[in-house]
């Protein structure tokens, strides 16, 4: 019994769908639960006779106000947007130039030292931090969130390089000949000609820079020890939780303000991202 | 005079970003072995030289060598499931339909949001008392109220747990390796083989597969790199236990060196991840410089 080529395609399409349906569920399942856990009241939440996936009782907003009320989040919410502003800044001022002069003044073995400054990116924190936690308290650094400002451009600074060196390259360099025979400097034109014109490479780099100080857990972790000096990514996990005692409305309420605006922010960028992690060897 | 300014430009610009990646990076990874091979303990300054000592106490601890077969375990099993998985979503994604860009994010979300977020989340739906997945499995009468799956709390379902909480936290992320790989083949080479009457499984095998063979291997080396050194899966969801039967060598680490304060065991448990590290890093070299030639 040969099923027609229309016959085909129909069945081709309908496997499709239910394999996207069932793994976005799969894979998003914990995101819905955070939301409807934010919104469910406690007495409704440890009714084990209530069905889980409904609301017995009224929502409430409860969780909300407890979170932002009662523990740091905010705290931890402006903790993680200054140290992400600040290890940005120090990334951006580091990588532009180096980035520039891997692309276009070092020639061959530039490329070499590109993909070794790759490579240093694949170097984890978790065989780093002992050692560091060492050169951090030396510094005088640790429990404060500058800890954190210091060590992590060590881990941005590489894949940013990189990016940005792939996004120099695709700039015609007739460009900045042509303006510095009109007497510009070199470094003149990579300032004022070449940054400018870079401008969305230069976001996708804030971006990925940005969503890596949040989502990073193990220095943050091993660095800071007071709860009021945390980030997000270690604060909710960790310190919300009291005693033995969770929270899960206020844990999960926390959970979603940390993770979705973040995942929207980095789905707009992807494709930039997934270009600098294949070397550009697909297009 | 300017063309030996232009000379030293490139290195001047290059410098300062070497310099301090080396100082935060390089440097802390020649302290790690100076640590493991000395006694170095928290809030002390004194340093002996204790040869392999260190490595020999760790050997020879138990908890240590349950962490060793983990790493494999949990590194190996995840990234089958993710090799597999990522490949059947790469397949599905990489034609242009209705609702693609919605589905994307959908399926990114376990990558792009916060690990150690995504695993809180799971601790509230893997709860010994509260667990979404045993109200579920008592209503449909697969389980007695009573007699519930711990799902954290027996040594082998905590280890599948993580293992599986870890595999949807990389699964996006190899799926979208993958699936530039995917889309970046040209249409016509599997249908010209199709006309020369080759099967869909022979053109899948023989033509489609050879050719994504680089981007398998990017993603699958990217995908061992963040599994074998992550500790923060296990560290959320388990701790390490039940009585450390989850440890990892990160995670062991961290409770030997950090939260013990035995700085050079510590260090001497986290080296055992430079072996793998030193034949990935070699692999990637080898990828990206096939990328650079072709």
């Amino acid at each position: 019994m040969a099923l027609s080529r229309r016959g085909l395609r129909r069945l081709s399409r309908a496997v499709r769908w239910a394999v996207l349906v069932l793994f976005s569920i799969a894979l998003s399942f914990p995101f819905y639960w955070m939301l409807i856990t934010t919104f469910k009241r406690t007495t409704d939440l440890y009714n084990l006779k209530n069905n889980p996936f409904l609301f017995a009782e009224r929502p409430t907003l409860e969780h909300l106000r407890l979170l932002f009320g009662e523990t740091l989040f905010l705290r931890w919410l402006i903790n993680t947007t200054l140290a992400g502003a600040l290890v940005v800044l120090i990334t951006l001022v580091l990588a532009l130039p180096a980035a520039y002069a891997l692309a276009r003044l070092t020639g061959r073995w530039g490329e070499r030292l590109g993909i070794g400054i790759f490579l240093t990116y694949l170097v984890p924190p978790t065989l780093l931090f002992i050692p560091l936690s060492r050169v951090v308290a030396s510094l005088g650094l640790q429990d404060t969130i500058w800890s954190i400002v210091v060590v992590y451009p060590s881990f941005t600074i590489p894949f940013s390089t990189w990016l940005l060196m792939g996004f120099f390259k695709s700039i015609p360099p007739e460009l900045e000949d042509a303006a510095m025979v009109d007497g510009l400097t070199r470094f003149q034109a990579f300032a004022r000609l070449v940054v400018p014109i870079s401008l969305s490479g230069i976001l996708t780099v804030v971006i990925f820079t940005f969503t890596l100080v949040t989502q990073e857990f193990v220095y943050a972790l091993t660095f800071i020890s007071s709860a009021a000096h945390q980030t997000v990514g270690v604060g909710v996990p960790i310190y919300l939780v009291r005693g033995d005692v969770y929270y899960w409305g206020s844990l999960m309420a926390a959970c979603v303000i940390a993770s979705l605006p973040i995942g929207f922010l980095y789905n707009l960028f992807l494709d930039r991202f997934i270009a600098g992690f294949t070397f550009g060897s697909v297009k | 005079m300017s063309r030996s300014r232009q000379r030293w430009l490139g290195p001047v610009m290059l410098l300062p970003a070497i310099v301090y990646v080396l100082a935060l990076v390089g440097v802390p990874f020649i302290l790690a072995f100076f640590y493991a091979v000395g006694d170095v303990k928290v809030g002390s300054t004194a340093y002996h030289f204790v040869g392999l000592q260190n490595f020999r106490s760790v050997l020879e601890n138990p908890t240590f060598r349950r962490a060793l077969r983990n790493s494999f375990v949990f590194t190996i099993i995840s990234q089958a499931l993710v090799m597999v998985g990522g490949n059947i979503l790469a397949l599905t994604l990489k034609d242009a339909f209705r609702g693609r860009r919605l589905f994307r994010f959908l399926i990114l979300l376990p990558w792009v949001a916060p690990v150690s977020i995504g695993s809180i989340g799971w601790k509230w739906i893997l709860d010994s008392l509260y667990s979404v997945i045993n109200w579920v499995l008592v209503s449909l009468h697969l389980v007695k109220p009573l007699d519930v799956p711990m799902w954290l709390g027996q040594p082998t379902l905590a280890m599948i747990s993580v293992i599986l909480v870890h595999t949807w936290h990389v699964l996006p992320f190899t799926t979208v390796i993958l699936l530039a790989g995917w889309t970046s083949i040209p249409r016509d080479i599997p249908e010209a083989a199709a006309v020369d009457g080759a099967g869909y499984f022979r053109t899948l095998f023989q033509i489609t597969l050879p050719m994504l063979l680089p981007i398998i291997n990017v993603a699958l080396l990217f995908g061992v790199i963040f599994t074998f050194t992550d500790m923060t899966v296990i560290y959320i969801l388990t701790r390490g236990g039940p009585y450390d039967t989850t440890q990892v060598l990160p995670s062991l680490a961290f409770f030997t060196g950090i939260l013990g304060s035995d700085l050079a065991e510590g260090a001497a448990i986290s080296l055992f991840l430079v072996p793998l590290l030193g034949v990935v890093a070699w692999l990637m070299l080898r990828t990206a410089h096939r990328a650079e030639v072709t």
